[in-house]
């Protein structure tokens, strides 16, 4: 522990010395989920506070009709103008990356980073210009609403009915050092006309998404975090579900559950089958039916090679941060065998960090 | 004579931060200055400075009703008040902090409770809450902070709001505010930074915020969807997949019982399931336990009506064979159990009352609630 707090501006030479010091800016990301929401305030007030604590700040790119508030902050802040031209019916604007390349600030602020600049441009896309100025070591403050991320678009789909022209890709979303979701519910918004509940009900929809894609973005810089300090997996900011597969498990119905569940949790769902040697072929034959079950409903299947399947179950399911243990056990007979110092039994003593939902056995049922 | 026409409940909207500092408080005050400004008849019923400059000059312009004076043991404590808010009546009240807990004495323990008062006279509420102070997240928190959060709120009450309002900023940012000593005092900044504020921590808060909320809007949408449901067919029997689902949480005197309710109300929430409680002896009643044992299991029952599950006390010479009879009886899907170890000699005998229940429940599915441990435990209180 420091003996003394650093002053504002040993905290900001060593924010830039980190950055510099990688080589690369920092890319930070404002998302929403509607226009309107408050993105562009937001990214031009961080700009502000940067500036006023002597960051070296500039607007690289700007929509054009912003409110009284945005303006009055853009009055504050250097620009660097776009590139504008026009195409038959379309009017562009394309961040022009040469002056700000030339002018070399340590921050850039870039609005609407889904734009596809018209053809003949430096980069096919607007999110390619910014990499170019991430990868010279400037910093990047941006903003995006979840329409426009690439891989969303079933989902967008879905929702609106509609598929965004033009789209960012998740991974490059991911790759983001910060990102803030900025959130406001659909009543909020200043919408210029009056929406119905349909249309409330596609915002609110929407909102959710963007809450569930930011909240992803945090799970991977948890890790990223955890493991750059070396400290041991922790459980349970994100749900993640295992489900184990025997050939003669009740396999459908834990399959069906656990999907359903993760639905319910927006979570991941992973199945495990512990390879036994000599099956029969009935056996194997059902084996193969709910491997391909599993597949099917979107598990992420993994096949494992070990004698001590109990053992080789829970190592990978904590080494997957796994919440919630779906086992199967079978009745019959032969209970005091199947409950005392068989593998069941010891699994559920062991995996005390994680749920374990134990389903009957299909002849049980 | 007709009665006359129920005041219209106010509305309820939360601001939702994952931890002290995130700008809950200047947002709340900031929109009560925008209604203020559209001619909105809007109060400040309580704030926290927190002596944070910024915050107090957002107050400016909003009438404040003057907070209510209360001694405990020979201290002077100011709080909410509630009474004076009622008979002031203004449109909407600014009320910080809902999961605090008033000075012993006040008229209502929790002040969620004052505010429910606030909002059955008519008075909108615009509140903030951190995410750490959900009820159903508690041991969660203790196990991956190490901090034991005191001041908890019920879940439902914040299922209720009309509108909930994610208030985010970096982890980055909120340290940095830390260390400019924004939010706290230099001494008490320092702590935290070490304990409580640490990256991950934050983080993981504040994933969990956002899955929260994204939550709250899916069971909002969820509830619209199915709110018309005149003449529709009840699922058919046998289809899993449209069978509701209903949990059952196995009470007994051990204190691992409320992690089990706890997590059994977070799934149950989240499996739109029923939740039951159930406790079983041999009279149906708690005459025959030991004072302590007694004290024990009330107050897990108690604890688990708070969060609006369903308890009974049922008769059963077998414990195990009570649960499953109670869960064939009342449709139960999935039965919540701790991790027993076998007491006695007649449990050595005849197995575990977990073992005995899944031989018992032949079509049940049965859960048994991962323990909540840490190897390290953090130092401060609720942030």
């Amino acid at each position: 522990m420091p003996d003394q707090r650093p002053t504002p501006e040993e905290i900001l030479r060593r924010v830039e010395a980190e950055e510099q010091q990688a080589g690369r800016g920092r890319l930070k990301i404002f998302l929403g989920y509607a226009s309107r929401v408050g993105k562009s305030f937001r990214m031009l007030d961080e700009g502000r506070r940067r500036k006023q604590r002597g960051q070296d700040v500039v607007v690289g790119l700007i929509q054009s009709n912003v409110g009284a508030e945005v303006q009055c902050l853009l009055d504050t802040l250097e620009v660097i103008p776009g590139l504008q031209g026009r195409s038959g019916e379309k009017e562009w604007l394309v961040l022009d990356v040469v002056a700000i390349l030339k002018r070399h600030p340590h921050v850039c602020l870039v609005d609407e980073l889904a734009q596809d600049n018209p053809p003949g441009s430096r980069n096919p896309q607007r999110w390619q210009d910014v990499k170019e100025l991430l990868d010279s070591g400037i910093t990047v403050v941006t903003a995006i609403n979840v329409q426009h991320i690439a891989e969303l678009q079933d989902a967008i789909e879905k929702i609106t009915g509609k598929r965004a022209k033009q789209a960012v890709p998740q991974a490059f979303i991911r790759s983001a050092d910060e990102i803030v979701i900025v959130d406001a519910p659909p009543e909020d918004l200043q919408l210029r006309e009056p929406v119905s509940a349909g249309d409330t009900r596609r915002l609110s929809e929407l909102r959710e998404l963007a809450l569930l894609l930011a909240a992803e973005v945090v799970d991977e810089q948890l890790h990223n975090c955890l493991q750059l300090q070396g400290v041991e997996l922790f459980l349970g900011s994100q749900e993640r579900i295992l489900v184990c597969i025997t050939p003669r498990s009740n396999a459908k119905r834990m399959l069906e559950s656990g999907r359903r569940n993760a639905d319910r949790f927006h979570c991941g769902f992973l199945a495990v089958y512990v390879r036994q040697a000599a099956l029969d072929p009935a056996d194997a034959q059902l084996l193969e039916k709910h491997l391909g079950l599993a597949r099917e409903l979107g598990a992420e299947v993994h096949v494992l090679e070990a004698a001590d399947s109990a053992q080789a179950i829970l190592d990978f399911a904590r080494a997957q941060a796994v919440t919630q243990l779906f086992v199967g056990h079978s009745l019959g007979n032969r209970w005091r065998e199947v409950l005392f110092g068989n593998p069941l039994d010891r699994m559920i003593r062991a995996a005390d960090t994680m749920d374990v939902r134990i389903f009957p056995h299909p002849s049980s049922s | 004579m007709t009665p006359p026409p129920a005041r219209k409940r106010g509305r309820f909207k939360i601001f939702l931060g994952y931890a002290a500092g995130v700008g809950k408080t200047y947002q709340m005050l900031d929109e009560g200055q925008v209604l203020h400004r559209k001619g909105v008849d809007v109060v400040v019923g309580y704030f926290e400075p927190h002596g944070r400059k910024d915050t107090i000059s957002r107050t400016e312009g909003l009438e404040v009703v003057p907070r209510r004076k209360l001694e405990y043991r020979g201290t002077i404590f100011e709080d909410l008040d509630t009474d004076a808010i009622v008979r002031r009546q203004p449109e909407v009240c600014l009320v910080d902090e809902l999961a605090h807990t008033n000075v012993p004495g006040s008229e209502r323990v929790k002040r969620w409770q004052d505010v429910h008062v606030l909002l059955d006279a008519g008075i909108s509420v615009l509140t903030s809450l951190n995410i750490q102070h959900l009820e159903s997240l508690n041991d969660l928190i203790w196990q991956m902070t190490g901090v034991r959060v005191r001041e908890t709120i019920p879940d439902w009450v914040v299922d209720q709001a009309d509108e909930i309002v994610v208030v985010d900023v970096t982890p980055r940012a909120l340290r940095h505010r830390l260390e400019r000593g924004v939010i706290y005092s230099r001494e008490k900044a320092d702590k935290a930074l070490e304990n409580f504020f640490t990256e991950q921590n934050l983080s993981a808060l504040r994933e969990i915020a956002m899955r929260h909320a994204a939550h709250e809007i899916e069971e909002k949408l969820s509830a619209e969807e199915s709110a018309p449901a005149d003449g529709a067919l009840p699922p058919a029997p046998g289809d899993a997949s449209r069978r509701k689902e209903c949990i059952l949480i196995c009470v007994d005197e051990r204190p691992v019982t409320i992690v089990l309710i706890r997590r059994g109300r977070r799934v149950a929430d989240y499996l739109r399931a029923e939740c039951l409680a159930v406790y079983v002896s041999p009279d149906a009643s708690l005459a025959r336990l030991s004072p302590e044992d007694r004290e024990a299991v009330e107050r897990h029952l108690g604890f688990a009506r708070n969060l609006r599950i369903h308890t009974e006390v049922v008769p059963g010479d077998d414990v195990a064979a009570g649960i499953v009879q109670f869960a064939r009886d009342h449709g139960v899907t999935q039965i919540f159990m701790g991790r027993s170890v076998s007491r006695n000699w007649k449990e050595r005998l005849q197995g575990s009352r977990l073992q005995r229940v899944v031989r018992l429940a032949r079509d049940t599915e049965i859960t048994i609630v991962a323990e909540r441990r840490r190897g390290r435990s953090g130092s401060m209180g609720s942030a």
